[in-house]
């Protein structure tokens, strides 16, 4: 049997989940890319256009998944380096929770910014 | 039986003149990694302009992100990020390749072949991140 070089646990939940994002953020991120820089320009960019953008549900639903699949790599990926550094126990619990209450709050603090992009309100 | 190697562990970042390709590829990829959800947070924070925008002054969003596309080291640092992301897509290909013992054996190989692509995409974004109001 091969040596294993990963930084996770063999085949665990957070193993899959990081390789699925990870395949959905390429075709998203490709896409985010394309649309904001080649398709159209980021020094183009005005609000009136991110809106038309954003008011479309596909376009909408996208750029949301977009965040939380990023989120969800990011947060974790980090997480699963600093257990790969060698933090356990007391440590391990801070930066477990630490990291996910900061990736809360950046999907919360983005779901906000979308919406008020889309023009979409509770009132 | 295959081989196994014993090169220390690589979390002492002081040997890193003994690094072979591979763990130069695991160094970049945490480092890319670091970058890129770094750069989320800085991007989503950038976005939020788009708050007060949509309570009716819509001048701070689209300044804020054309006030930033105006400035050269911006542009230049989008080129980085291009690089950063196309590196870290590609080796993340081939991490996911080792994971499942495919083509271990070239393991070296396709770092190089991810280092060279990466170059040839971020070369050929140059034009269209410079280009349009700095240069």
């Amino acid at each position: 049997m091969a040596e294993r070089y990963s930084s996770f646990e063999p085949h665990g939940t957070n193993w899959l989940l990081q390789r699925v994002t990870a395949a959905l953020l390429v075709v998203l991120l490709s896409f985010h890319f394309f649309q904001l820089h080649f398709l159209n320009h980021a020094y183009e960019v005005t609000f009136a256009g991110t809106r038309a953008r954003m008011e479309d549900p596909a376009y909408f639903a996208t750029m949301v998944l977009f965040l939380v699949t990023a989120a969800f790599h990011g947060i974790n990926g980090i997480f699963n380096a600093l257990v790969n550094q060698g933090i356990s126990g007391r440590r391990k619990r801070v930066a477990k929770y630490g990291l996910l209450l900061a990736g809360l709050v950046l999907v919360g603090q983005g779901i906000r910014v979308a919406m008020a992009m889309a023009g979409v309100t509770f009132a | 039986m295959s081989q196994s190697y014993d090169r220390g562990l690589i979390e002492d970042f002081g040997r890193w003149r003994e690094f072979s390709a591979g763990m130069w590829a695991w160094i970049l990829h945490k480092f890319t990694g670091w970058v890129l959800i770094g750069y989320l947070f800085m991007h989503i924070a950038v976005l939020s302009t788009a708050i007060p925008a949509a309570d009716g002054d819509p001048s701070t969003y689209t300044d804020t992100i054309q006030g930033l596309e105006n400035v050269v080291v911006i542009r230049v640092l989008e080129i980085g990020l291009l690089a950063t992301a196309v590196f870290h897509i590609l080796n993340g290909v081939r991490l996911l390749m080792v994971d499942l013992g495919l083509g271990l054996e070239s393991q070296d190989k396709s770092f190089y072949a991810a280092l060279v692509v990466t170059a040839a995409i971020t070369v050929a974004s140059v034009p269209t991140f410079l280009g349009g109001g700095v240069v």
